[in-house]
């Protein structure tokens, strides 16, 4: 026994590789959930860049810097970027790094396979952003790709095509492994329900994923096989109905739009108790929600076709379905309330992201919850109320967790501390930058201004100006987070092993702090 | 002293930016519109109902968040509470927000339902097609058709680099060369299709929005209270020119809408006689220069140099054999946005345009009367 951990003690000080072959090649969790969180930095500047380019063309009515083709082709690549670039990559580059940490495990159950997921990423995107250069230009049909339209794409077509199937091929290999990790590797008495919440969250994120990213790959081949191949699975004039390629993409959609929000629910509920210094409230009935929410998804597709033109009765179950989302999402949001209530609150940089979250997810739950009311979603339906609501949980929910994450265990993962003048400028000018972006798009889908146009009439032109300015305030207060991290990971304050007064969990109460290159060789006993 | 200056001037430049759009400020359009329809009018009551439902859980959510920011903090040294469970508030906190749901769910089933019976006859029936970019309307009852395009002046101001102040321009975009006209106060049906790819048919007004599907038939019903101009817009992206195809609906009284009716009908049975008889060449190529404008210009360039489509100018095909330049209109090429014109553009129109390409942008073939296009239909 003690020559064992004397050998693997030895084994865990062979450090990482030297130079760029340690990134190509690394099979470590940490290293690849490096990779996958700058990746989706990356993108998460890049899809920026093409969201300001919409706003520039939308601050004043007339076309003032591209064309309407032009045009469509932002809307579509900012969207299949910020989806399957910045956020899903952020979320499994958090996944990465932690899930073994949490539940003691030394490293994902599957670390070549892991290695892989990641490095099919950068090609992937590699081709969809060429598709810029193209004859015909990049994909302008939407991220929904919705036939007959997207048939209309020249040259990008193949090659949009291919790239949700490598996407997919990622996402369902990331999902494998986290699955084949937290069912195998957790450390002796890390019972389930012992898990902590984030680990939860990912859990049942990864079988949406393996659900539903075949269901993807398999609509846009059938996409495919229509252009190329002579099918007409979309095509009335073969038989066909277009409105087929809808229900597929929203059985994929809607879990999707779950997949990108319950792991920020779980960093939400790591982060509020810790700067509550007070113990998670329901931490059962937090487990139980996701889990419901994770299983209404797949009976809501519908409610983003509404007006496709369904029989009444279609109509009413996806109305009532997608209505009862809204007590499990209720239930966490009152847990969070509830663990803020008599704690000993400290307002860090985390804690304030995690805050913004809550208010700010829950105005995207309001305005979800109109958008599921039928009758009155024939209004809403393809307005920019529909994007100011989807921007609300994906920005100021997604998003925001995701800084909120970063800052909170940043220093754990560089054992340095990160500036928090600077982290809580940061929340703020974001804070009030994105609401000055998104809040007034309520107002013009109220008033009749309908999404993905790149020119409108005069009297939707006061709203969009101040929308314009918050995008470009928020979109270059994101610089600020750049030069933070870089700061923090260069020559930051060192950070203690517990980092934060109130944290819990493995990895701030076994693991050094930065947490050493293998961790757990040696499980811990969780008592 | 010289930063003050320039701090006033950065100023004054701001404050001229912000008061620029005082000239039309439209700042207080932020609520949905209570429309001019039952339909309209119920919707609406219904998303103020559901608004200050989600304003009212707001209050009480975040007024709780709100005093515990303000009270339990540590620099007000309160002690943590070691509380984190209770099945009682679990409970009750699933159970009345199910409460509220259900008495959502009542109205909003009654109006759904409501909207959704097109049982009862209606007293108009029109037709409305999607096209890549325009609506048609067809009036199947009484046998008239036509196109609805945006208003030519603002499709000139809305070019990129036209220079035109657009905030000067009355409804700007929103605005078509012949709107569908209604009576009030019968009930009106919409059947509605497309001839390319989906479109959305949208005129807040009426509290509705239905997508238009390539292949199938979608339904709506309805019954405008209020006679007056109602403007919409295509809601479901559909290409390039998605932002201009508005929507304009003309709502009149019975004698008025009569009126228009026989007119619309006179005009047609005058546009099918003169498909028979031969047309000049100077009648054609005038007529041809306003369709060409309005239907082809956009995706072929003004000049017909092509852009979006191919050119016109030198082209094979149009310099080639008179059947298979009109057929190539009539039957639209497949998987592109050049789509069919056959049920867009009548014999005339379709013989002038043809005419147009062949003899305009240095190209020189034959003349297509409107007569042989009837024959090649």
């Amino acid at each position: 026994m003690t020559t064992y951990t004397a050998t693997h003690d030895d084994h865990a000080h062979h450090g990482p590789e030297k130079g760029l072959m340690r990134w190509v090649r690394t099979t470590n969790h940490k290293d690849i959930g490096t990779l996958y969180l700058l990746f989706s930095l990356l993108m998460f500047f890049i899809g920026g860049a093409m969201a300001l380019v919409i706003r520039a063309e939308l601050f004043q009515p007339g076309l003032q810097f591209v064309d309407p083709q032009f045009f469509n082709s932002m809307t579509t690549m900012h969207a299949l970027i910020m989806v399957f670039g910045a956020v899903m990559p952020a979320f499994v580059g958090l996944a990465n790094w932690l899930v073994p940490m949490m539940i003691g495990a030394p490293d994902m159950a599957l670390p070549r396979m892991n290695n892989w997921s990641f490095w099919i990423l950068p090609f992937g995107f590699a081709m969809l952003l060429s598709t810029l250069f193209m004859t015909g230009g990049a994909p302008a049909a939407g991220w929904t790709m919705y036939p007959p339209l997207v048939l209309q794409t020249q040259d990008a077509f193949p090659y949009l095509i291919f790239t949700v199937h490598i996407l997919g091929l990622s996402s369902i290999m990331g999902a494998i492994n986290i699955i084949a990790t937290i069912l195998n590797m957790r450390a002796p008495g890390m019972t389930l329900m012992k898990m902590p919440l984030f680990v939860w969250t990912w859990f049942i994120t990864a079988y949406l994923l393996i659900a539903v990213m075949p269901v993807f790959a398999g609509a846009v081949t059938m996409l495919l096989t229509d252009q190329y191949f002579g099918t007409s699975f979309f095509d009335a004039a073969g038989g066909g109905d277009p409105v087929l390629f809808q229900h597929i993409f929203w059985f994929f959609g809607h879990p999707e739009v779950y997949i990108m929000i319950l792991p920020a629910f779980g960093i939400v509920s790591a982060i509020i108790p810790t700067f509550a210094r007070k113990p998670l409230f329901g931490y059962s009935s937090m487990v139980y929600a996701t889990a419901s929410i994770a299983f209404l998804s797949f009976i809501v597709w519908a409610h983003h076709m509404f007006t496709v033109g369904m029989p009444v009765a279609s109509k009413l179950f996806f109305m009532y379905a997608t209505m009862l989302i809204a007590v499990p999402t209720g239930v966490k949001v009152f847990n969070w309330v509830s663990t803020m209530w008599k704690g000993s609150m400290t307002f860090e940089t985390p804690m304030l992201f995690a805050i913004g979250f809550i208010i700010m997810f829950t105005i995207g739950g309001f305005s979800g919850l109109m958008l599921a009311i039928t009758p009155v979603d024939f209004q809403y339906h393809d307005t920019y109320f529909v994007v100011a609501h989807f921007h609300y949980v994906l920005v100021t929910g997604a998003v925001f967790s995701i800084m909120a994450a970063a800052y909170y265990w940043l220093p754990k993962w560089s054992g340095n501390m990160y500036n928090e003048r600077l982290g809580k400028w940061h929340f703020w000018l974001s804070t009030v930058s994105v609401n000055v972006l998104f809040f007034p798009q309520h107002f013009l889908g109220l008033a009749g201004m309908p999404r993905r146009i790149p020119d409108y009439s005069v009297q939707f032109a006061d709203w969009n100006m101040v929308s314009s300015i918050g995008g470009f305030a928020f979109g270059f207060t994101q610089l600020l987070f750049v030069y933070i991290v870089y700061k923090t990971v260069r020559s930051g304050a060192k950070a203690t092993d517990q980092v934060w007064e109130g944290a819990t969990g493995l990895e701030f109460e076994q693991l050094a702090s930065p947490a050493p290159y293998h961790s757990f060789n040696v499980a811990p006993v969780i008592k | 002293m010289e930063r003050c200056t320039r701090h006033l001037q950065a100023g004054a430049a701001l404050t001229a930016l912000l008061a620029l759009p005082n000239a039309q400020a439209n700042w207080g359009a932020i609520n949905l519109t209570q429309g001019v329809t039952p339909i309209a009018n119920q919707v609406y009551d219904l998303h103020m109902i559901i608004l200050w439902i989600c304003i009212a859980i707001g209050v009480v959510v975040f007024g709780a968040m709100a005093y515990s920011i303000i009270y339990h903090r540590k620099s007000k040294n309160h002690q943590p509470a070691t509380f984190h469970e209770s099945t009682k508030l679990e409970i009750l906190w699933t159970v009345i927000p199910f409460a509220i749901l259900v008495a959502i769910a009542v109205p909003a089933t009654s109006t759904l339902l409501y909207m959704s019976d097109t049982s009862t006859d209606a007293e108009v029936t029109i037709k409305v097609t999607g096209h890549q970019w325009r609506w048609q309307y067809d009036y199947i009852d009484d046998g008239f058709s036509f196109v609805s395009n945006l208003n030519s002046e603002h499709n000139d101001a809305r070019q990129r680099g036209s220079n035109v102040r657009v905030r000067d321009i009355e409804h700007y975009l929103l605005d078509v060369d012949e709107p569908v006209i209604v009576p009030i106060n019968r009930k009106v049906r919409f059947l509605l299709t497309a001839s390319d790819v989906i479109h959305s048919w949208w005129v807040p007004e009426l509290g509705q929005k239905m997508d238009t599907i390539p292949g199938f038939i979608n339904e709506m019903w309805t019954e405008i209270r209020e006679p007056g101009i109602y403007r919409g817009q295509c809601a479901e992206l559909c290409g390039k020119d998605h932002a201009f195809m508005p929507i304009v609906v003309k709502a009149v009284s019975d004698a008025e809408y009569d009126a228009w009716k026989d007119m619309k009908i006179e005009q047609a049975m005058a546009a099918a006689a003169s498909s028979d008889r031969e047309w000049g060449l100077d009648e054609l190529l005038a007529k041809g220069d306003a369709v060409y404008k309005t239907y082809c210009a956009a995706c072929h360039g003004v000049n017909g140099e092509g852009g979006v489509g191919k050119a016109i100018a030198g082209s094979a095909i149009v310099l080639g054999d008179e059947i298979a330049h009109a057929e190539l209109l009539l039957k639209g090429v497949a998987g592109t946005a050049m789509g069919s014109y056959a049920a867009i553009l009548n014999d005339v129109d379709l013989a002038a345009v043809l005419t147009y390409q062949r003899k305009g942008f240095g190209n020189d073939a034959s003349i297509i009367q409107p007569s042989e296009i009837k024959t090649i239909r």
